[in-house]
């Protein structure tokens, strides 16, 4: 649905965005993550075609956004990062006006107003001024002219930054009701939110994509940690797991009671040496207590990509 | 064409929902107002003494009072024009409201043409009120009906410039500060750039009086409408306009 191949963006000199090629598939929810500066807002300015790439292409259903530019803002519903909305106009009639400009149907206009009203908890600011609404509720605004005219693609630009936890439960639960009959692209720099509402994960970093994949399939690959508590001398476990083929290092956690002590071990890449390491401690004559692969957060693969590359 | 009647409308809430219709309109009739009294008065005073002397001849109503009565109101739109245009884009791109109305299926030219027509409307209300003064001298004089339709025709025509030019200097700035200050000097120059016709030779001189937005007015003023004149501001109108389309079309190719 949305194919974009090698996009760059310069400002003057200065790389944006480069060379970054994805897929986004009809119903899928993708998010865009990376820190500040990443070049996210400047990709989803793109794919609306508010400005053109400096090389490359964007695509939506086949067309060209930026030659076909008309034709794809009416398949978009779009919400800028710091929701620029007319403040000085009451909600109801700033929604009227974005139905008129968006060109729904006349005569359903006041019907798909009152949809989105109620899809977005709108009713009972609806007379209100937007401007002298809560950030929560200016955001609801956002996203309801975003989805007026029922759009097949979303592209949200960090909907749910400034709110309170609650304001993001209720945002997230919005956006989580979209899954499978719209297409959404979602850009965050907030971590559990992306792993909780999207299927797929692109992280961007200085411009370019640096992983992409589902969230657990980016947990999975990382996952190379092991907890093991053993009761039994510290020293003697500690050398014989050590010497295990597979195992890149090995530490001592902390003391427990009993002698019993916590290791945390990690593994080669590509390699599972759980049931090696339950054999040779049970083989010791020491007591397995507990082992389990720690799964790193979205933060740790985020932390570690980010980072890996300086 | 839906689109344009959309932006119109929002524009013209946004006008008369916010003080700044009123205030512009207010401050133009007071002090058009005020002018218009002095000029009355004045000619009254004179017309009271030509009664007592005989032989002074030729005072007259159009001349004396209507004449200058356009003169003042065209300097006061020079002074009030850029404070109705300078929000038209610096105010949206400011807001980043731009942007989200970008991403509508909104042409540019509607959008522009929305905006022109709302400031146009604004304008129209305004001259509209100051009708008041040629009523009042109906009422105690005999002025020439034709001068008053052509001065009308000639402030309409010369305001429809200003904003034409008002839009095009919004569109340049995201500071409405900016957007008054170069747009009321842009039209001060304009204005006055037919001063220099005397002494910069001939061929120079015909140019430049043809550019100046003051000397296409003075013919209007006294009641000729000169089809120059009106093709002039028309012109004028329309080059405004398609400068700032280009340059509401520029964000496309500019890296």
């Amino acid at each position: 649905m949305i194919q974009v191949d090698h996009l760059s963006k310069y400002f003057g000199t200065i790389p944006a965005v480069q060379d970054i090629s994805f897929r986004v598939e009809k119903g899928e929810i993708v998010g865009f993550l990376g820190p500040n500066a990443a070049g996210k807002t400047t990709t989803i300015r793109m794919l609306n075609g508010f400005f053109p790439p400096t090389s490359g292409s964007a695509r939506i259903d086949g067309l060209d956004v930026f030659d076909r530019s008309l034709e794809i803002r009416r398949r978009l519903g779009y919400l800028p990062e710091n929701i620029p909305l007319y403040k000085e106009m009451r909600t109801d009639a700033y929604l009227g006006f974005v139905a008129d400009v968006k060109g729904v149907p006349r005569k359903e206009l006041p019907k798909e107003v009152d949809r989105v009203t109620e899809r977005c908890g709108l009713h009972e600011v609806r007379k209100q001024f937007v401007g002298k609404l809560s950030k929560g509720f200016q955001q609801r605004v956002g996203i309801a002219q975003a989805i007026l005219n029922d759009p097949d693609i979303l592209i949200l630009d960090e909907p749910t930054i400034g709110l309170d936890p609650k304001q993001i439960i209720e945002i997230r639960e919005l956006m989580k009701s979209f899954a499978g009959y719209k297409t959404v692209i979602l850009s965050s720099h907030i971590l559990p939110e992306v792993s909780m509402i999207c299927q797929r994960v692109v992280i961007m970093n200085e411009g370019r994509i640096v992983a992409e994949d589902t969230p657990e399939g980016l947990a999975g690959k990382d996952s190379r940690k092991i907890l093991l508590q053993v009761k039994g001398p510290r020293a003697d476990v500690l050398a014989r797991i050590e010497a295990l083929p597979g195992i890149a290092g090995a530490s001592v956690r902390d003391t427990s009671a009993d002698h019993t002590f916590q290791y945390d071990l990690e593994m080669e890449p590509g390699r599972d040496v759980r049931d090696a390491i339950a054999e040779s401690v049970v083989g010791g004559g020491w007591s397995l207590l507990e082992m389990k692969t720690i799964r790193p957060s979205l933060e740790d693969i985020f932390v570690r990509l980010v980072t890996e590359e300086e | 064409m839906r689109t344009f009647y959309a932006i119109l409308r929002r524009e013209l809430y946004v006008y008369f929902c916010s003080p700044i219709a009123y205030v512009v309109t207010t401050i133009f009739l007071v002090l058009s107002g005020y002018l218009f009294y002095s000029a009355f008065a004045y000619f009254s005073m004179i017309s009271m003494q030509a009664m007592r002397m005989p032989g002074i001849d030729g005072i007259n109503v159009t001349e004396m009072v209507l004449n200058p009565m356009f003169a003042n109101m065209s300097v006061i739109m020079l002074l009030m024009m850029p404070l109705l245009t300078m929000r038209l884009f610096a105010e949206e791109k400011k807001a980043g409201t731009l942007e989200l109305l970008l991403s509508y299926p909104v042409r540019e030219t509607e959008l522009l043409l929305g905006k022109f027509a709302a400031c146009l409307v604004v304008f129209f209300v305004m001259l509209a009120l100051t009708w008041l003064y040629p009523i009042f001298l109906w009422l105690f004089a005999k002025p020439d009906s034709g001068a008053i339709f052509s001065g009308y025709l000639g402030l309409f025509l010369m305001g429809a410039a200003f904003i034409a030019l008002g839009l095009l200097v919004s569109s340049l700035t995201e500071n409405q500060i900016v957007a008054a200050v170069i747009s009321f000097g842009a039209i001060l120059m304009f204005w006055l750039i037919g001063w220099s016709e005397t002494f910069v030779g001939p061929s120079l001189g015909k140019v430049l009086s043809h550019l100046s937005l003051l000397d296409h007015f003075e013919g209007f003023a006294r009641g000729v409408i000169d089809s120059r004149d009106v093709i002039y501001y028309i012109d004028f109108c329309i080059l405004f306009l398609f400068m700032t389309m280009r340059s509401l079309e520029s964000k496309k190719w500019r890296g």
